[in-house]
This record gives structure tokens, sequence and C-alpha cells, in this order.
């Protein structure tokens, strides 16, 4: 029913775009589906308690978010039983379905509530999990998260993540009224929160490895800064702002020092900047642009973007310095690298001929593939799980967010609110 | 059946691009100096410009949002003077000879009023990663402020500010757009 909604609404925004000044609700479609996907069915929880979108919608959307899942049509169930019934296995496994989910929301203590689910393997005819979820009625949301969570991790062996968020940057308004907002959202782009808003542009979000703090480029000053500011205070603290770039901040593993860009010495190189401190020392030397230094996951080595060799190609250094080793060699644009958590892969900004996309390499047998399709994609950041890339997209004159899987067969788009959206970084 | 996911979403966006695309080829903005001129040739016209409706002021720098539009600039005006920005090909810092009377006349006005200060701001197009834009806007900054000094211009004078491509001057996402926001503003900031 909400979804139905869901689609009228899209249908007529897309007929409004001519009127201004509308804001609405839109839907979000799914670029391009994933071949191999374990099929499940996600019956509908009942939540006679519980008005808004269904806990269970919310669970099936994010596993279908993750490309690992085929999701039943909710008109093609062939049952609806509510624990503690269970389902007739044989019309299921007749339906092609593997495993089943059943679930109700219930009465907890005091004004809260309980979500209670199974998750079956239909094949089989047993439980394989079966969990109480205790949430508040405002936070019905997060709870679903957590159930997805859970499924996704009986069933895969990996950490689900749709209980983290996304950072990213939205920019809009005209002439004296542009407004650079950094915000923080749900990875479904719900709950969207204002960490701070500025005339002036603001740039580069990065999470601390601990989620709690952000660091990030803002040209409040005039000037260019770089920002560590708390998620849970709001306190802010300028931790480089030296003559000339300061850019491009990146957290150590164990959240204690910052890579960073300083152009103070002449040309832009890599700095790495212990926060409690103060204290930095220099990565690289040289008169060619290095910039945008991300760590490995063991915090020995920096990847980073440096056009030493006449166009801008992806380089590893030591964090403590040294001479840096090049990496990429496809094609004449390779830009922004992130290491995968997992530290075998390294995915970047691949400019080709058909424009700027999202690449990954794998470190061992050093191959590159192009993992998304746009003209105009920028700022990947990998999942705490790995098993999915953010980036930025310009498509048809709209910005977005969008993930896509790292073996590129799973595509889809995070809508969030308004203007140029840029920066994105996806929390631990 | 999950194929809809409900987000909020601004249609705004939606009715910025679709009213640039719809508007004519006429830039409203588009104002007499020089470098507008320069630059209107490489125009599409396909493309409308963020701005309109007087976000000009004045600043010689033609139709635009970000940086600038009507701030107080303490520069000087009058023919080339009034010209205040300079743009660059694609992945250059390269002043082209077309822009050099600009920088001249600047770099002139400078050695002349040593208590005056410039601030050279760089800008790149859209294409890439950002932060390699915020590299090469400064690169643009640094490659005009080098041709002042060696026209007299007291470095004490000079400072290079690098937005990259975060204030672009148009929205497209074109070649005519992206030359557009290759260039460096020359501002001068009030006492």
């Amino acid at each position: 029913m909400l979804r139905h909604l869901g689609f009228m609404l899209w249908l007529a925004v897309s007929a409004m775009a001519i009127s201004p000044e509308v804001w609405a609700e839109l839907t979000v479609d799914i670029t391009q589906g994933a071949e191999g996907a374990m099929p499940i069915a996600v019956v509908p929880f009942q939540q006679p308690n519980l008005p808004g979108d269904t806990v269970s919608e919310i669970v099936a959307m994010d596993l279908h978010g993750t490309g690992k899942f085929s999701i039943m049509r909710e008109s093609q169930l062939p049952e609806r039983p509510v624990p503690p019934a269970t389902p007739d296995f044989p019309i299921w496994q007749t339906a092609g379905q593997e495993h089943v989910v059943v679930g109700r929301v219930v009465s907890g203590e005091g004004a809260g509530l309980v979500a209670e689910f199974v998750l079956y393997d239909a094949i089989r005819g047993v439980s394989i999990l079966s969990e109480r979820v205790p949430f508040k009625p405002s936070d019905a949301r997060h709870a679903a998260h957590k159930i997805a969570d859970m499924i996704y991790k009986q069933l895969t062996g990996e950490r689900g993540v749709f209980n983290t968020r996304v950072a990213y940057v939205a920019a809009s308004g005209y002439g004296n009224d542009r407004e650079y907002r950094l915000v923080i959202a749900d990875t479904d782009g719900e709950g969207d929160r204002i960490v701070m808003t500025s005339p002036e542009p603001i740039m580069s979000p990065n999470w601390s490895p601990d989620g709690k703090r952000l660091a990030y480029v803002s040209f409040e000053d005039h000037a260019a800064a770089v920002f560590v500011q708390s998620l849970s205070s709001g306190e802010r603290h300028k931790v480089s702002s030296l003559p000339g770039i300061n850019g491009a901040p990146s957290w150590s593993p164990d959240g204690s020092e910052l890579a960073v860009t300083l152009s103070k010495d002449g040309s832009p190189d890599i700095y790495v900047l212990e926060v409690a401190s103060g204290a930095m020392h220099r990565v690289t030397h040289d008169d060619s642009i290095d910039t945008e230094a991300s760590w490995s996951p063991d915090g020995r080595t920096l990847v980073f973007t440096s056009d030493r060799g006449g166009k801008p190609q992806l380089y590893t250094v030591s964090a403590h310095g040294g001479e840096p080793q090049r990496l990429t060699y496809d094609g004449s644009y390779n830009a922004r690298g992130v290491f995968s958590p997992d530290g075998r892969s390294v995915a970047m900004v691949h400019g080709g001929q058909g424009g700027y996309r999202i690449a990954v390499m794998d470190l061992s047998s050093r191959h590159l593939r192009v993992l998304s399709s746009g003209r105009l994609d920028e700022s990947p950041a990998f999942a705490p799980n790995g098993q999915m890339i953010l980036y930025t997209r310009k498509d048809g004159g709209l910005d977005q967010l969008a993930v896509v899987s790292v073996d590129g067969k799973f595509k889809q788009n995070i809508r969030v609110k308004g203007g140029d959206i840029r920066g994105a970084a996806w929390s631990p | 059946m999950q194929k809809w996911i409900k987000v909020l979403f601004s249609a705004l966006l939606v009715v910025s691009v679709v009213g640039c695309s719809s508007k004519g080829g006429v830039d409203e903005n588009a104002d007499s100096d020089a470098a507008a001129k320069a630059n209107a040739r490489n125009r599409s016209g396909k493309y409308g410009k963020y701005g309109a409706g007087g976000a000009n002021g004045g600043s010689g720098s033609g139709g635009r949002y970000g940086a600038g539009s009507g701030r107080q600039d303490a520069g000087p005006t009058g023919g080339v003077l009034s010209e205040r920005v300079i743009y660059f090909g694609f992945d250059s810092e390269e002043v082209l000879p077309e822009y050099q009377n600009i920088v001249t006349a600047h770099a002139e006005w400078l050695a002349a009023h040593p208590d005056s200060n410039l601030v050279l701001e760089g800008h790149g197009d859209e294409r890439g990663s950002s932060e390699y834009n915020v590299a090469l806007g400064e690169r643009r900054g640094l490659s005009v402020s080098r041709s002042m000094r060696l026209q007299g211009v007291s470095d004490a004078q000079m400072r290079v500010l690098s937005y990259g491509e975060e204030k672009p001057a148009t929205s497209g996402h074109d070649e005519g757009s992206w030359q557009q926001n290759r260039r460096v503003e020359l501002f001068y900031p009030p006492h």
C-alpha cells in the first residue's frame, strides 16, 4: 500500500518537475538487478500498534539493496503466516523460495514495542534464527535495520551495515543564498540530520574510526581549513589552517592521526597530523600535486593521488614517508583511492572515454574493474563490510548518492534532499 | 515488489535543471566586459546559468552563483581593470594571450598601490575528483600570481585561494559550462 503510494508520488513529482519550488517525497529505483540472488520471502509483519511503514517492508528493502537477495513480490506470497504459526513449507518450496521470514510487533515494557521474527529455511523446513528486538515506537526504522542486519549475517556470514550512516555535503541556492550543508543520514537516505551549514564550501567529510566524529574541510573563513567535529556535542576544532590548501582529511585506523593535504611549502603534499597534539610529519616531497591520501586498514600505508608522472595516478607510500610506488597504470586518470576494509583492494575514480567512473583494483592481481557507468561519478567510499561502494553521481542533471556492489552486478540510487550532492562518506 | 524506496527528495533540483535546459540561448547576465565576450564564443547556448536576476552586481564576472556575487570589492574599475576573471583551457594553468592584458593591468595597478591586496581565487570544472581539482585550481591561481610577480607585484600583496569545483560559475554539465568554470577570479578584499 505505502509502496504504491510511493510510486504514485514518484510519478507525481515527475509531472511536477515543470512547476517550481515543489518539495515532495520521491521514490528511487533499483538501476540494475543482480543475477544469482538468493530467493527470500518476507511476509508482512502484523503490527496493529505501530502505524506507518511496516517493519517487514524496511527489512525487505534493506536486503534487496545489497543485491544478494531476490525478494518475493508481496502479491505473489502463497500465504501470510503470523507467529506463532509456522509456514507451510511445501508451498514455499513450490514457490521457489529458499528462506521465509515471518514476524509481528507486540507490546513490550512500558510504552515500548518488541519485533519478534523467525527466519526459516524453507527447503529443510526448520527455523534457523528467532529473535526479539525491543524498540521505542519512534525508532521503528532502526529496529527494522537491526533485524535486516541479523538476517543478513545469518545468511551471508558477513556483517550487515543497515544501521550504519552516510555523510555527504549538499549545496543549494543561488547567488548570495548559496548554502552548503554537511549532512548525515541512514544508508537508505532516511533520518537525515544537518551537522553544519555554511555560505562557503564544505568538502571531504571523513568519519573517525569510532563513528563519533567527522573531519572535513570548510572555507567559512575564506580560506581552506580542516575541522574535526563531534557528532554528539557538536563541538568543533580547527585542526589545520596553514597558508594554501588544507584538504582531504583521512583518519588513521586507530583514530589518533589525520592524513591531510597541505600546500604551505609550495605544491600540495601529504602530511600526517596527530590530532591531540597537533604534531605533524611530512610524508611526500614532490613539486607535483600529491593529495587525497587514504590509509590501509593496518595503518602502515597511504594510497594517494599524484600527477608526478604527468597525469593523475594512484601511488602508495609508507605512512612514515619514503619512496612512493606507482599503483595504477590503466588509463590517464586515476584518483581518490581508498582501501577496502580488508586491505585487499583499492577503489578509485577512473577517468576514461565515457567519463569518470568508480573502479576497483585487486591489489594481488592488479586487475582494474570499472563498476559504475556514469559520466561524472566521484567520491568512492567502501561500506564497513566491504561489500558495497558508495559514490556520488551526476546524471541527467540529477545529483545523487549511489551504491554499487563490489562485483559491479548491483547498483542502486539513494536520492537525498536537495541540491548538488558531493563528498560521500560511509560510517564505520 | 521491492523496487521502490520512499525517500525525501527535493523536486527543486529537478526544477532547476529543467529550468536551465529550457532556457533560451541568450544569457541575460552577460555583461559587456571583454572576458565575457571572449568566452561567449565558446558558449553552446543550450545551458542556462544560476544566479539569474541581478547576481551580477557589476563584478564583471558574468551571471553566476557562489563567491563574489554582489560582494564588496575594493579594487580598481574602469576599462580593462573592471575585468576580474581569467579563463583557462582543459587541464591547463597557462594564462592565455587573450587574458594577458587583464593580468598586466591589475599587476601594474597593484605595483602602483603597494597597500592593496589581491586574492586570486582558483577554480576548476567538475570533472574528476574534487580534492584533485582543488590542487588544479591552486595551480591556476599560482600561475597568475607568478605572472603578476614578474610584473612587479609583491608576494605580500597576493594570496591564492583555491575552491576547486566547489563554486562553479555555471551549472551545466557540458564543455561550454566547464569552460566557464575553469577560471581564476581576482578579488580585492575590502580593507
